[in-house]
């Protein structure tokens, strides 16, 4: 589905991600995890084209190559904007919709389908900004069932939320992963992934260790990972790193 | 007597009916131009740039004299460089918008206060500065008129782009490509509305023809359809009762616009049971659930 190649992504040529190679299998369940400021959400806007890589590329093996969701950290969302749950959920389906297109009997039937799976029916004409944290997730959690894509990319999507709705969406996450979609999710609590996820990506800048979570998440991985990330230095000499070396 | 005072004016002076064709069709553009400035945290920014056409229109006035289109387009060059520059300096600096706006419009706006000082008579100054609703030529109505067509049924093609880009420009950056173009789609838009503004309630008060009829809406509606609607209709409301104070009061006819609607500004505050402070005067009972 996705393979990293010497990519190297940062800001003002300080590397965020340095350097890392794999691949993404078709059909992965694959926890990004590492300490804060390790790259995980830098990685994740990357893959979903928001920022070019300093070094190396992100290649894509798939039919339909645009088709993404990608559900970014909570902040970015207007809460006091005066739009409906519905509206906002409806926007999932913006590739069929467009800028004009009108929802139609199908739109709406399938719009019902999500709101009731995340459990918002009947909050359809609610304004967004009524809502608590976690109905709002919900809410985003209902437009990514929406856009049917073949790759999604979450970025801590239960900070912050109770442990209902991290078990509700993790019902959801497990159902794309059966139906053969590719997830990407930034996590922080690592039961949670050693109890849902089968693969790891654990993160400090560098790859520290990838594969299956049980031997991922080590202590010694997780201590290795601790350090690397907060070695940061403002006067950091000029990577040299030769492609084929790394 | 009611008809007297508030339909003889419109039927006995062409002034007063060209001043309200131009004032219903800044109502038209600007009212819902203001209510997305509102929601996009940028009434600041508004006034900002408004404040930026001041030296574009001076130099057309010093090029051409009294002339529309030297005005018009000084002034459109000049809005729209402050909010370009200003929207690039954010996009690719370390800057955020409002400050790279405001170094910006500073700069423009005394740029524009020394041209006129330097060759022109404080009249002139004062043209520019206040406009002039009751001298509407032919020319000027329809450029408002123009420019009202444009802004509505640019609004009408981009509007769910717009609001995309207003709640939740991360999620439209992730399905399509439309994100810069509502963001600058929308920035030419606002500096065209300034600009007809500009012509009847000068740079000063022009953008109180977007702002307070959104905030009077904001007050009224939880949705935004209504709220759009709504501000157009004070918009209106507001034009109609400062041309009628000003002309029999003999009041300036561009701050008497201004203040109606800051009246009707303040009555909102006192009377909404949505989000004035009426709101505080409901019963105290709550609901179960």
């Amino acid at each position: 589905m996705l393979a990293f190649d010497n990519l190297t992504l940062g800001y003002d040529r300080h590397p965020v991600v340095h350097h890392l190679h794999g691949e993404v299998g078709h059909g992965a369940l694959l926890a990004l995890i590492g300490p804060n400021g390790a790259g995980k959400s830098t990685l994740l806007k990357s893959i979903a084209g928001e920022l070019p890589p300093i070094e190396g590329c992100i290649r894509r093996h798939d039919p339909a190559p645009d088709g993404f969701a990608y559900l970014p950290q909570q902040a970015a969302l207007d809460p006091a904007f005066p739009i409906s749950v519905a509206d906002l959920v409806a926007m999932g389906l913006w590739r069929h919709l467009g800028l004009f297109g009108s929802l139609g009997r199908g739109g709406r039937r399938r719009l019902e389908e999500a709101l009731a799976q995340v459990g918002l029916s009947g909050f359809e004409r609610r304004p967004i900004g009524t809502l608590s944290g976690g109905q709002l997730q919900r809410a985003r959690f209902a437009r990514l069932l929406l856009q049917d894509a073949p790759l999604i990319l979450l970025d801590e999507p239960y900070a912050a939320v109770d442990a209902q709705t991290v078990d509700d969406m993790a019902a959801l996450v497990r159902r794309w992963h059966a139906e053969g979609r590719t997830v990407i999710a930034v996590l922080h609590d690592l039961d949670h992934v050693r109890n849902h996820y089968p693969e790891a990506l654990l993160l400090a800048r560098e790859a520290i260790a990838r594969g299956p979570v049980g031997d991922v998440l080590t202590n010694a991985n997780l201590v290795r990972a601790r350090r690397l990330a907060e070695a940061f230095d403002e006067h950091a000499p000029v990577c040299h790193r030769h492609p084929e070396a790394a | 007597m009611i008809e007297h005072w508030l339909i003889e004016p419109f039927l006995d002076f062409a002034f007063m009916r060209r001043a309200f064709a131009g004032g219903l069709a800044l109502s038209l553009g600007a009212a819902p131009i203001g209510v997305f400035l509102m929601l996009r945290h940028m009434s600041l920014a508004g006034d900002a740039i408004a404040h930026a056409i001041l030296p574009g229109a001076a130099i057309g006035y010093l090029l051409a004299g009294l002339s529309l289109p030297a005005m018009t387009g000084g002034g459109l060059v000049a809005g729209l460089a402050v909010a370009l520059i200003a929207g690039g300096v954010a996009r690719v600096t370390q800057l955020r918008e409002d400050v790279s706006l405001s170094a910006v419009y500073l700069i423009s706006l005394a740029a524009g206060v020394m041209i006129i000082s330097l060759s022109g008579s404080s009249v002139d100054l004062m043209n520019v500065l206040f406009g002039n609703v009751l001298a509407l030529d032919d020319g000027t109505l329809l450029l408002l008129a123009g420019i009202s067509t444009a802004t509505l049924l640019a609004l009408a093609v981009g509007y769910r782009a717009l609001v995309l880009e207003c709640v939740d420009p991360a999620f439209l950056r992730s399905v399509s490509r439309a994100s810069p173009v509502a963001h600058f789609g929308f920035l030419v838009l606002l500096v065209l509305n300034l600009v007809a503004g500009f012509h009847a309630l000068g740079t000063l008060m022009a953008v109180g023809m977007m702002i307070l009829p959104a905030a009077c809406a904001r007050l009224w509606h939880q949705d935004l359809a209504p709220m759009l609607a709504s501000a157009v209709g004070c918009a209106v409301a507001g034009t109609l009762a400062g041309l009628l104070l000003s002309f029999h009061a003999g009041l300036p006819s561009g701050p008497a616009i201004v203040l109606s609607l800051g009246a009707l500004y303040l009555l909102s505050l006192l009377a909404s049971p949505v989000g004035g402070f009426a709101r505080r005067l409901r019963p105290r009972w709550h609901y179960t659930s």
